[in-house]
């Protein structure tokens, strides 16, 4: 839409009648916009700054920091914070619980937000708009609300401090917000191509899978890298659910860390920034979906 | 020409139905993962109970009425409060304004890629696991060895705050952490409302003279008003239930400055072993939750309705 880049008019070229009109106030704007810009770049500056500190001091030796703080730059690379880190939290076992339990929740989070919503939006059944309902609020609950019950069922069917009580969990709490925005986008879902298949005999199952499934494959995408993240971004139920090394996440793993007489800063800021690089490879593997996809929640 | 006839049979079986069994699996789970737990939470409140394997033992509403002379449980509502300051109020003002400008102003003057470079750094933390952001900003404003603190002495600052550590400065730094990381959100999603608004409405604007900010407050704002009470109602959600921040800046102190319901229920359960205590605190902040929220609705709904009255 706005891509014109060099025209130093607010005018889109188009519109010949307002070139030329006021010379005086399109030269005090010229010097303007440098001002918004500056102001603008000092804002992601500050956004920014956290990140940039953290990675300065993630290589820099103790008595480097203590010297000259945490404004310099490293006199030379110091590994020993992230080497701690790897082998303090053991790392790869948390990369791979993280990894597991929100690659599973992404796809069974999907699978049962396109059930629901092959009832709701295309099926039309009755009372949708309370399931529907029911679903927001279900998103929408304070998680402290449903914990102690919840660790009580884990024990009781021996799933105490398991993987798959986060599982279970994070697949209905994601498929919640899963079957409200899925619902939706089925409820227009072109009725045209829904009776042609009926015609040629396709019966639900089939008409689920061959005909609806491909079409809103692009919004589960969206959807699934959406689950992935939030459940990689979770802490509050895997801290009370997870309570052993080896069943931990690293949002988990890093937070347990603090306090501990091991974290000088090189370590903290190497924990933080190995903790936060797979989340950062993902968002920028699929920003492009997902910014789609963030758009597709605020539109109703 | 067969469509009469098929509509008839319909009427007798409801064409709905066939399509209940798609829901099982999803009912199955809402109600063992969210319908039974919230029920039984409700329950328990009404019990004095330390957990486990202990009995359970009756106490009708006192858990309640305990409630209502702790002066920690207002706290934590009171914090509340500031806790929808810094992740609802200052983000969505602060956001509506830099979507505006690098959509309306930056985006035309300097080309959609700075605009965009922009916005992904205002979203960065966003993508942060809130845990680690905790863990960034708790060693950046660490008294003794904290970057904040260390920087301030190099320039000369005597005794600089012990920021997470002083009741006095312990929200305002939770705070200003919150703000970092929700920025981001509001921003990405006006500047995606903004891309829906017409451009011959700006235009027609600029050629009667408005200004930017005439142009901002007539245009803009009433133009991304749906999206506004979205970015309203989910962050206020986030703000009421907020738990990890909390957990991993301050555990709510210094002398509960920073306590929350959700981490004050938290402490009951886990910590203090009074489970019927801390349900009661969750049971009572779902309901604020749930009240605050149709708040929301209700008025978005009014709006709404006097936009379209006025057309």
């Amino acid at each position: 839409m706005v891509t014109d880049t060099r025209s130093t008019t607010e005018v889109v070229p188009t519109t010949p009648a307002a070139t030329g009109v006021h010379p005086r106030r399109r030269r005090r704007r010229g010097a303007a916009r440098w001002f918004v810009l500056a102001a603008a770049v000092v804002v992601a500056l500050a956004m920014l700054a956290p990140f940039v500190i953290m990675v300065l001091n993630a290589v820099k030796s103790p008595a480097d920091y203590a010297q000259n703080g945490p404004l310099s730059l490293p006199g030379s690379l110091y590994l020993d914070g992230i080497v701690t880190f790897w082998q303090r939290v053991d790392f790869p076992v948390k990369l791979w619980n993280s990894f597991f339990i929100a690659g599973v929740v992404a796809v069974l989070g999907c699978l049962i937000s396109l059930l629901n919503a092959y009832a709701i939006g295309i099926g039309k059944v009755r009372g949708r708009l309370w399931i529907v309902m029911l679903f927001l609020l279900a998103n929408m609950l304070p998680q402290e609300a449903l914990i102690y019950p919840l660790f009580d069922m884990a024990r009781q069917v021996g799933l105490t401090n398991s993987q798959w009580s986060v599982i279970i969990i994070f697949t209905v709490v994601q498929s919640a917000f899963g079957t409200y925005l899925l619902a939706s986008v089925l409820g227009t879902f072109p009725p045209a191509l829904l009776e042609a298949a009926a015609l040629d005999g396709a019966g639900r199952w089939r008409i689920l899978w061959q005909v609806v499934y491909p079409i809103v494959r692009p919004t589960l995408g969206v959807l699934m890298i959406f689950f992935f993240i939030w459940t990689w971004n979770e802490f509050f139920i895997p801290l009370v659910m997870l309570t052993t090394n080896d069943t931990q996440t690293i949002p988990i793993a890093l937070a347990s860390l603090q306090g501990d007489r091991m974290m000088d800063a090189p370590t903290t800021n190497a924990g933080a920034l190995i903790s936060l690089l797979p989340a950062l490879i993902f968002f920028l593997l699929f920003q492009r979906t997902l910014t789609r996809g963030v758009t597709a929640g605020a539109v109703k | 020409m067969s469509a009469p006839p098929v509509a008839r049979t319909r009427r007798r079986r409801p064409a709905w139905l066939p399509y209940l069994p798609y829901l099982i699996p999803g009912a199955v789970g809402f109600v063992l993962i969210i319908g039974y737990p919230l029920v039984t939470n409700v329950y328990i409140s009404l019990f004095s109970w330390p957990g486990g394997l202990a009995p359970l033992e009756w106490v009708g509403f006192d858990n309640y009425v305990a409630l209502w002379g702790d002066s920690a449980f207002w706290t934590s509502f009171r914090n509340s409060v500031a806790m929808i300051l810094a992740m609802v109020v200052v983000p969505t003002l602060i956001g509506l304004l830099l979507a505006a400008v690098l959509f309306d102003y930056l985006g035309r003057r300097f080309g959609a890629r700075v605009a965009s470079v922009l916005r992904a750094t205002y979203y960065l933390p966003q993508i942060l696991p809130v845990a680690v952001a905790g863990v960034l900003w708790n060693w950046i404003l660490n008294s003794q060895t904290g970057a904040l603190n260390v920087i301030l002495r190099g320039l000369g600052v005597e005794n600089p705050p012990n920021w997470l550590g002083d009741p006095a400065t312990a929200m305002p730094s939770v705070m200003l952490v919150l703000i970092w990381v929700q920025i981001g959100y509001p921003v990405v999603i006006f500047m995606a409302a903004l891309q829906r608004v017409d451009p011959e409405l700006y235009e027609a604007a600029e050629l009667d003279g408005a200004g930017w900010w005439r142009r901002f407050r007539a245009i803009t704002v009433p133009q991304i008003r749906p999206e506004t009470f979205v970015v309203t109602l989910t962050s206020t959600v986030a703000a009421l239930k907020v738990f990890g921040p909390i957990y991993v800046l301050t555990r709510g102190g210094p002398e509960s400055s920073t306590l929350v319901p959700s981490y004050y229920s938290y402490l009951n359960f886990f910590d203090k072993s009074r489970v019927g205590y801390g349900s009661a605190v969750a049971t009572v902040l779902t309901v604020v939750i749930i009240a605050v929220a149709a708040v929301i609705l209700v008025l978005q709904a009014r709006a709404e309705r006097r936009e379209e009255a006025g057309r």
